[in-house]
């Protein structure tokens, strides 16, 4: 074992020192730190425990940065979900639309409600604090570092395999080429050797430099792409690269279309088709109304017969009887319900076949099932005009049946006497 | 002395004498060489080409599934409604919880100072990330406009419009996307000193730059090896309540909402078990086949297989009391559409597939409490399979049967699967195992830093004289040896 001077090209940096044991590793990193040294350090292929005693390594505050940026997360998830989701109440209309929260109400829950709110702060605590270990890990190391001069070492390559070794800087303040190398040879290492400055950086190769910069100048062209298209105008329609609901495949209203015989996509309205709100042509039938008074006959296209008036009954029976009772005396089921509840403020529906309603218009009538009346809901929308008609009719047959002499019926349609 | 190493049983457990994790005689050199020579190899053994082409292929007929359904909608897989979801969200289920062994054994066993994880935990987290990216990717392709799926992020955006954080569905893209992240970091910090090992045996500039980058620099210095260490452990305690929310949450998916089968408190607990009892079969499946293909089977020891297989057996029993558990509760609560569909799981039209779980999840499993099956490496890769089909068809069970038949008979119907959903979930598992042969044999399989923290010469005793403050190797653990061990003798004919 040489232990003169080391010789060394360029500046002498550091002495390297390589074990084959871990037991002569420790031993060794005692006596360098008994012997006073500061600025060196250990170097072995796995965590050697009882090291960090060995060499007085102070333990890390990186838990500390762990909690902190746990702390930070956790209030990140929770003021993230607060302000997406419950700040309709709060004013901040100097923010940008995009950035502004505002009351996401949903199947009548609570707009902030803790419970709900805990998985995504966890898991957001979770995700800073994993973040802040690893990046703190690799700051606090001083990593990623591209050149070293240990990597100038031919023996160290087997650092990360078999091989242990000490390395004692050149600018610690008890440096001293020839003793500290007589220092570390008594340790019984299998080798020590100088290092110095490498005569250059080692080089990045070419190829890699050129696809690095070439895969970064792409990777910038779509945020480019992005933050133009987002700051700037176009008359032209979005690019849609998957077709969707968007552009359908269907005829556009000046097209033409060869499966019709005059060609047009568009096709005409059906006659008598009126615009919603439009005035009806036909007031009579429509509305009940002749000059602005209520009718007192039925409409030309309403033919009172036999069946008509049938239909009036099933109609009638469907929509009306539930109130008005099926004889029309204001007694319906819906009613008679409410008065035994004793229902405040209910009101007995009309006696149809009473003298009020004997003596109405039929135009007030069809007006009254249309529009409704006092408590009555509008029906105007659930039956046609021709049924409204058609139950005006039977209505005054139930009103003829309550004040019916035997004379008025023809003798083949008496019910048989018993 | 070693030599005797290479051939005894570690299974056994001897009192007061601790079990060899690493057989054959090895020692630094040896564990280094023999876990590089599968990168180091000029040609991957024939089985890896066999598989890797197998894998490739389903991976493009994955491509080509996930392109007509993007082009085509979701109606080409077979949901409707009643079944708004099926295989989609079975295969997501069985993916992530694959992925949850990797982070058992990577991090609850680390913080239970378990040291035969070291053999496994590489290509267990490795599994993890890959499987993970499988889990997530159904969620993503299940949305049907899949150029949309910006909007389960708080972005800020053109429409003003922020995510709704009261949804199970929410939560489950933070817990994923999370956990995602956190396993890639765990593994990645892990992969550090062995990336520097094949930066070191680089043969090609080439080999030697790329590795050194993803090195960052490593020297194995102790002053970064101590805060390596204390960074390795917080992200263990990070990742081990973080793996147990994020089944849970998944779990939510179904437990927040109000359907019969679906609305119940033990679905956390009852997923989490089943994701580990799920995902170590997984990792039985790569670890058996890969441990003989690779000659890592000093390394991953019939100890490994043995000990994962009790795992199973555990997980495996607490899965069937969740199922015996499931019938309790319905009768229990005596709600009528409760008990309605645990009858119809056992017995109504999807029979089949509940008893084909019960057979795979309970029943076979059970033959892991005859150690010679738990030794026997065909015996415990027959379990873990007839395992892997048990947990899938666990997941189709919940989720179809519980949506077939809900509150009315008169909007039941059945889910019948289409080509395009079994294509798809046979092009998930190109995905997984293209990402998984590719990791064999260009990232370091095996941890060999930790494993070497785990072999006798890592460990310190005091020498004895003449000088007592010298450090030697200890042996101690060379002193198991099963022959001499009685109760190991009588069994012996």
């Amino acid at each position: 074992m040489n232990t003169k001077e080391p010789k060394v090209e360029g500046r002498l940096q550091a002495l390297l020192a390589e074990f084959d044991s871990v037991g002569a590793l420790v031993t060794a990193a005692e006596r360098v730190r008994d012997a006073g040294y500061t600025r060196w350090d250990t170097h072995s292929p796995f965590p050697v425990h009882g090291i960090d005693q060995a060499m007085g390594v102070r333990r890390t505050r990186l838990p500390w940065l762990v909690f902190i940026f746990g702390l930070i997360g956790c209030a990140t998830g929770l003021l993230l979900q607060w302000w997406t989701n419950a700040t309709g109440a709060l004013d901040f209309g100097w923010l940008p639309t995009f950035l502004q929260g505002y009351d996401f109400l949903i199947s009548g829950k609570p707009r902030f409600s803790l419970p709900a709110n805990i998985p995504v702060i966890f898991e957001v605590t979770v995700l800073f604090a994993a973040l802040a270990t690893f990046l703190g890990m690799l700051a606090m190391n001083s990593l990623p570092w591209h050149h070293n001069r240990l990597f100038g070492s031919a023996r160290f390559k087997r650092v990360t395999a078999d091989r242990f070794f000490v390395c004692i800087d050149a600018a610690d303040p008890k440096f001293d080429a020839q003793g500290t190398a007589q220092l570390l040879a008594a340790l019984g290492p299998t080798h020590v050797e100088p290092l110095a400055d490498l005569p250059s950086p080692a080089r990045w190769p070419h190829g890699l430099v050129v696809a690095g910069m070439v895969i970064a100048s792409l990777a910038l062209l779509p945020p480019l792409f992005a933050a133009k298209a987002r700051l700037s105008k176009s008359p032209l329609p979005r690019i849609q690269p998957i077709q969707d609901m968007g552009n359908q495949e269907r005829y556009k209203t000046q097209q033409a279309n060869f499966a019709f015989a005059d060609t047009r996509a568009m096709r005409p309205q059906v006659p008598g088709t009126i615009a919603r709100g439009d005035p009806l042509d036909d007031p009579h039938f429509y509305e009940g109304k002749v000059d602005g008074q209520w009718v007192k006959t039925f409409p030309p296209q309403v033919q009172v017969t036999q069946s008509s008036v049938r239909r009036g009954q099933q109609r009638f029976n469907i929509y009306c009887s539930p109130c008005h009772g099926l004889g029309g005396a204001g007694d319906g089921i819906v009613s008679a319900r409410a008065l035994r509840l004793d229902t405040p403020g209910w009101v007995q529906p009309t006696a149809l076949v009473g003298d009020l309603v004997r003596d109405r218009e039929n135009g007030n009538i069809f007006n009254t099932i249309t529009h409704g009346l006092r408590t009555m809901p509008p029906y105007g929308d659930q039956i046609p005009p021709a049924d409204r008609w058609a139950i005006i009719a039977y209505i005054r047959a139930l009103q003829l049946s309550q004040s019916v002499q035997r004379a008025d019926v023809p003798r083949d349609q008496w019910p048989e006497e018993r | 002395m070693a030599s005797t190493v290479g051939e005894i049983d570690n299974t056994l457990d001897i009192p007061g004498q601790r079990a060899p994790l690493v057989l054959g005689g090895h020692d630094f050199t040896s564990v280094t060489d023999t876990v590089s020579a599968v990168w180091e190899a000029r040609r991957p053994p024939r089985a890896w080409y066999i598989a890797f082409a197998i894998a490739v292929t389903l991976l493009a007929v994955l491509g080509a599934m996930i392109g007509y359904l993007v082009f085509n909608g979701v109606g080409v897989w077979g949901l409707n409604i009643p079944n708004g979801w099926g295989f989609d969200i079975t295969n997501f289920v069985f993916w992530v919880g694959i992925g949850h062994a990797g982070t058992l054994i990577s991090a609850i066993l680390f913080l239970f100072r378990q040291k035969w994880r070291t053999g496994i935990n590489r290509f267990a987290e490795a599994m993890t990330i890959f499987a993970v990216m499988c889990a997530g990717m159904f969620p993503a392709i299940h949305v049907g406009r899949i150029w949309l799926l910006y909007w389960v992020f708080p972005i800020p955006n053109q429409m003003a419009m922020w995510p709704n954080f009261r949804s199970p569905l929410l939560w489950d893209v933070f817990a994923v996307s999370t956990y995602m992240l956190v396993s890639l970091l765990f593994w990645y910090t892990g992969m550090i000193p062995d990336l520097a090992t094949f930066r070191d045996r680089a043969t090609s500039k080439w080999k030697y730059y790329v590795y050194g980058l993803l090195a960052l620099g490593w020297t194995g210095s102790s002053r970064h090896w101590h805060r390596f260490e204390r960074a390795y452990l917080i992200l263990a305690a990070l990742a081990t309540p973080l793996v147990l929310s994020v089944h849970s949450v998944v779990s939510f998916d179904f437990a927040v909402s109000q359907l019969p089968g679906w609305h119940t408190t033990i679905f956390p607990p009852y997923f989490v078990a089943g994701a580990i009892f799920g995902g170590f079969a997984m990792v039985l499946t790569l670890a058996i086949p890969a441990r003989s293909l690779f000659g890592l089977k000093a390394l991953i020891t019939p100890r490994h297989i043995d000990n994962m297989c009790k795992v199973l057996l555990l997980t495996g029993l607490m899965v069937a009391y969740a199922y015996g558990m499931e019938f309790f509760t319905s009768w229990y609560s005596g709600n009528p559409h409760e008990s309605f569909i645990s009858r119809a799981r056992a017995l109504g039209p999807y029979a089949w597939a509940y008893w084909t779980m019960i057979a795979c999840n309970v029943v076979i499993p059970q033959l892991l409490w005859f150690r010679r099956v738990r030794t026997n490496a065909w015996g415990a890769f027959a379990v873990a399979m007839a395992v892997n089909v048990g947990m899938w068809f666990e997941r189709f069970v919940i989720i179809v049967t519980s949506l077939s038949q809900d509150f009315l008979p008169s909007s039941w119907g059945i889910f019948i699967p289409t080509w395009v959903d079994l294509l798809t979930l046979a092009g998930s598992f190109g995905l997984f195992f293209t990402l998984f042969l590719l990791f064999c044999r260009y990232l370091p399989l095996v941890a060999m830093a930790e494993v070497k923290t785990v072999m006798p010469q890592a460990t310190l005793t005091h020498a004895a004289t003449p000088h007592p403050h010298e450090h030697v190797p200890s042996k101690r653990a060379f002193d198991y040896n099963p022959d001499e061990y009685e109760a190991h003798k009588r069994k012996k004919p």
